[in-house]
């Protein structure tokens, strides 16, 4: 049944990058973007879930982690993106190597007006925080952003969002 | 609900009676008045991580330690109006219950780094019931100086995750010039953990 989900296959490749390179905290707040990865992570021995009450917790959560020399990815869809920005002090601050994990909102195929501001928001206040980009707008992208900001926010200390656009996850109806 | 009792704690005495085995610990502590009193408490230790902006992220970073460190003692030292910024954090902490957390609020009921402005536990808000609420289940409040080495035993035997509301006089937290430097201290952190793992 769950693999008949939309993002089963890609979900599985990138939940694969993910803890072959040492993530084992998925912090996160729910989205049918990140719907499968979170349960994949669930399922998993080495890895474990955090749900949270909002976006900025993640960050910090991340951040703790990487004082103990442990990897932690942060779950979010784009509109958190928007409750982070004091706490990503500690990216570019602080030179934390936070790993983003961005489900679009706000951009191609978008129906609900809402979304908009904030989704159209998200790259610049990324970039003011120096957090790197690496995006994701068809399937061929997958791997290779996944793989970049593993090894961007892994190698140095420097912080790394994967940003899925709605070219690639698709937009909901509204 | 019932209100936090009156605060009669001096801040400066609080953290070495809670913690005299400081040695063993991770600290993490919330900016201002917290981080003074526990880099006094560590002498800038490396095994603290001590903030002076980032308010409300204490707490969070203080569970993403205990998660990955879980067989590290991991203890967060915050004040009222830094635990209330990202007050969802004890929920989030009640949900994944770490063993090894300790959260240590020192409430003066004001905003000291600012002004002294009047701050929302003065009259109303207590945040041990909050606490509760989110789901901790051992916490503990206290107001008299009597009462710390009891604090030191709920830290030290109480089941994991803990919460301590520490009602303390509004006098000035100790005058301890810490490393603002916030990249190395990451840094100073992080070798000093994995050098000793």
């Amino acid at each position: 049944m769950a693999n008949n989900h939309p993002h089963a296959e890609w979900s599985g490749t990138m939940f694969d990058i993910l803890r072959d390179a040492g993530v084992k905290l998925f912090a996160h707040v729910p989205d049918a973007g990140n719907d499968r990865l979170i349960a994949l992570a669930d399922k998993h021995n080495d890895t474990r879930t955090v749900l949270l009450t909002t976006e900025e917790e993640g960050v910090a959560i991340c951040a703790g982690a990487d004082l103990v020399g442990e990897r932690a990815v942060l779950c979010m869809q784009s509109s958190g993106v928007g409750n982070c920005p004091n706490y990503l002090s500690l990216a570019k601050g602080a030179r934390f190597p936070l790993l983003l994990m961005i489900s679009m909102r706000g951009d191609y195929g978008e129906q609900n007006p809402w979304q908009y501001p904030m989704g159209e928001a998200v790259e610049t206040l990324l970039q003011s925080f120096g957090v790197l980009i690496f995006k994701v707008e068809g399937p061929d992208d997958l791997e290779k952003a996944t793989t970049a900001a593993v090894n961007a926010s892994g190698n140095g200390a420097q912080a790394a969002a994967i940003v899925l656009s709605q070219k690639f996850l698709g937009a909901k109806g509204f | 609900m019932v209100q936090s009792p009156p605060a009669n704690i001096d801040r400066r005495d609080l953290l070495p009676g809670l913690f005299p085995d400081h040695e063993e610990w991770l600290f993490i502590s919330g900016l201002a008045g917290a981080s003074r009193d526990t880099a006094s408490l560590t002498g800038d230790g490396a095994h603290l991580y001590s903030m002076a902006g980032t308010m409300g992220a204490a707490v969070p970073m203080g569970l993403g330690m205990a998660l990955s460190a879980p067989d590290r003692k991991v203890a967060v030292i915050t004040g009222d109006g830094e635990l209330l910024m990202g007050i969802g954090a004890l929920v989030t902490i009640a949900s994944v219950q770490p063993q090894n957390l300790t959260v240590v609020c020192q409430d003066n009921s004001l905003h000291g780094e600012t002004g002294g402005q009047k701050g929302h536990t003065a009259e109303t808000a207590n945040l041990e019931a909050i606490a509760q609420g989110a789901g901790i289940a051992s916490t503990m409040t206290i107001s008299e100086p009597g009462q710390i080495t009891n604090a030191a035993a709920f830290i030290a035997e109480a089941p994991g995750p803990r919460f301590l509301l520490t009602r303390i006089l509004p006098t000035p937290p100790c005058d301890f010039k810490r490393d603002l430097d916030m990249a190395a201290c990451r840094v100073r952190f992080r070798q000093n953990f994995l050098a000793s793992i």
